[in-house]
């Protein structure tokens, strides 16, 4: 069983944490995360445009570019983070033209070689798979796909071809941070989706507090927040690591609880 | 590389999308099944004879087109080298070729049903030319440009407002037009449901390169039958500034497989290439942004970097996909113009023709200058005067030292 895989059989739904490299003391934050429970950690790789991104995550973008974050930096927090967590699935999430730009199999080999378990990125759609997907897939990567509320029926299978890990469920047609869709709206969208996926789905945008997270945890497979805990990041700066761990234990507490409330 | 050459230069894109290695559709699965709808609406458009009837109305009654192909006596013999001919879409209804695509998307908008329609500017003329077709056509309008931009272009900010548009200045990044490009993909993916974002040049996810270029076409193909009716023959070369590229693809489209055409494609050197520069073609390497594969200012994690021009409307760090594809099969050359060159260009083509250019031609204009004097007298070379330079005067009196 892959890192993913045992993050989604461990008989509770999970907590999938999202943070950008660089912003903040990383390798804290990203400690403070694992303590305070989160079974899968997104580590956003920056960009200068940040297209799908609100003002929060975009701003956390350019803090960390502004900081000197570079992609061999962020392959080394990642190996790190390898070594000091055997166990936690660490997945790349970002844009197409920092992982493109070396050449792909460059990008498959360093994420393989950090002990990277996935990667999402956010504007390489099934149609252009072969920019970066057979690569991965080839080093045991797992290509993590988003499906949105414009995903119908008919166009679901070609997204979860060739996606692995678990697939991503935005839960609003738009940008990260803002609005939150409607419990009811999710709960349809994962019920339909799940009819077709053989892999777990994950629902995120716009998920913030354990009151949002637990309801949406008793039908997904996972919770993701990401904005929150930027927002921490951009109050705290260096001292940001306590305030994230309090977040994701009490994200944690409402995630991993949510279906035992319901019996 | 080999580059094979292809049987046509006129097919592209592919099936897909692409312009050999360049173009696609690198968007955020949100926007995927709009782009999909798109496509296969303007494959139906493209083949129905009252979308194209009503295309080419509108752009003879409300544009006024064809515009002029103008022979220049004067710049030919103060360069006194071959004939120059101006294509003079500057002469247009809002005063650029911006507007020739505007019609057509918001022809293809009402098409699909779209109630609200969003468009990126930056020196403010597509910004401008989209707040005029929303007004004619009675569509709510929100323009995205960059607050920098909306400092420095004042009255363009004001026309369109006047035309009803709502100006949304964005401050994210170095708040210019590829920050606006991101703003207005941003509102894309939260209202896809009734939003049409009208795409200002030939770049962006497949199919906007396709039929922006197709939409601005119009342009060659006027001056192909113009220059054939006057003279009977082809022209030698043909020479159009380039930002992203819509008012060349468009001049040179139609030419590309006659084999006697040479074109030249001219990019903003800015303060020079060694320095801040909006020239993606000669300082840039391909990578994916804003929906396409192409060109593009980056540094070596592929972060990209912000372009500079004298003129606002070439101040982008990428280019059309299809001049990328154009330029790595040879079918076009490229060059480019610093700042200090487009300024002389632009005085050049007032003090002999009486023609006020816009800055982003007046690259075409200083390229003219360096190839004019080294061809023979009888050769013929069209250049696009794609915009009037009205909204341009302020800049320039400034680089020049003059105080209005």
């Amino acid at each position: 069983m892959t890192r993913l895989q045992s993050a989604f059989a461990k008989g509770h739904p999970a907590l999938v944490c999202f943070v950008t490299a660089g912003d903040g003391p990383t390798p804290a934050i990203l400690d403070a995360l694992v303590e305070g429970g989160a079974d899968v950690i997104e580590l956003g790789m920056p960009f200068t445009d940040p297209m799908a991104d609100g003002p929060a995550i975009q701003k956390a973008n350019l803090r960390a570019l502004a900081a000197g974050i570079t992609t061999s930096t962020i392959f080394k927090l990642a190996a790190e983070f390898r070594v000091r967590h055997p166990e936690v699935p660490l997945v790349l999430m970002g844009y197409a033209n920092p992982m493109i730009t070396r050449g792909p199999q460059w990008f498959a080999d360093q994420c393989a070689d950090a002990g990277v378990d996935g990667v999402i990125c956010v504007d390489i759609p099934p149609e252009e798979d072969g920019e970066l997907g057979p690569y991965l897939r080839e080093k045991g990567i797992s290509l993590i796909r988003l499906a949105t509320p414009t995903t119908d029926v008919a166009r679901l299978p070609a997204v979860l071809d060739g996606s692995s890990g678990f697939l991503y469920y935005v839960s609003v047609a738009g940008i990260t941070g803002k609005q939150s869709a409607a419990l009811a709206s999710i709960e349809e969208a994962v019920t339909r989706i799940k009819q077709t996926a053989q892999i777990p789905v994950a629902v995120g945008f716009g998920v913030r507090t354990p009151e949002q997270a637990g309801p949406i945890a008793r039908v997904a497979d996972g919770v993701v927040v990401g904005s929150a805990f930027i927002d921490l990041i951009a109050q705290h700066g260096d001292d940001a690591a306590g305030p994230v761990r309090e977040l994701a234990t009490a994200l944690a507490g409402a995630v991993h609880s949510a279906r035992k409330e319901l019996a | 590389m080999t580059i094979k050459t292809p049987n046509s230069f006129r097919n592209q894109p592919n099936e897909s999308g692409h312009f050999g290695q360049f173009g696609g559709r690198y968007v955020a699965e949100t926007l995927m099944p709009l782009i999909l709808d798109l496509e296969a609406e303007y494959r139906k458009a493209k083949t129905d004879p009252s979308f194209q009837a009503e295309f080419d109305d509108l752009l003879e009654h409300y544009v006024g087109r064809p515009s002029p192909l103008y022979f220049a006596p004067r710049l030919t013999e103060e360069l006194g080298g071959a004939q120059i001919w101006l294509k003079r879409d500057e002469l247009n209804h809002t005063g650029a070729h911006k507007i020739n695509n505007c019609v057509g998307q918001i022809l293809l908008a009402i098409r699909m049903g779209k109630t609200r329609i969003i468009a990126e500017t930056g020196a403010g003329q597509h910004g401008v030319a989209t707040a005029t077709v929303c007004a004619r056509f009675g569509l709510p309008c929100v323009i995205f440009m960059g607050a920098t931009d909306v400092a420095r272009q004042a009255p363009n900010v004001f026309r369109m407002k006047l035309l009803g548009a709502e100006v949304v200045p964005v401050t994210a990044g170095a708040a210019t037009l590829k920050d606006a490009m991101n703003e207005a993909l941003r509102d894309w993916v939260a209202n896809v449901h009734d939003t049409f974002y009208i795409i200002g040049t030939a770049a962006g996810p497949h199919p906007y390169p396709e039929l922006v270029r197709d939409f601005q076409s119009v342009i060659g193909r006027e001056a192909r039958a113009q220059l054939l009716s006057r003279t009977g023959r082809l022209p030698d070369l043909l020479v159009a500034s380039i930002g992203g590229g819509s008012n060349s693809i468009g001049l040179f489209h139609p030419f590309l497989d006659d084999p006697t055409v040479k074109m030249l494609g001219v990019e903003a050197a800015g303060h020079g290439l060694d320095k801040l520069h909006a020239a993606s073609l000669a300082g840039g390497r391909p990578g994916i942004l804003h929906g396409n594969k192409t060109y593009l200012l980056q540094d070596e994690d592929g972060q990209i970097l912000e372009g500079h021009s004298i003129s606002a409307g070439l101040d982008y760090p990428g280019i059309g996909p299809e001049h990328a594809w154009l330029k790595e099969n040879g079918r076009v050359d490229y060059t480019s113009v610093t700042d200090t060159e487009a300024l002389a260009g632009f005085q050049l083509l007032c003090r002999t023709e009486g023609i006020i250019p816009a800055l982003e031609p007046a690259h075409a204009i200083a390229a003219l200058q360096k190839v004019a004097p080294t061809m023979d007298k009888d050769a013929i070379i069209i250049a696009n005067l794609c915009g009037r330079g009205d909204k341009d005067i302020f800049a320039v009196a400034e680089h020049l030292g003059v105080s209005l």
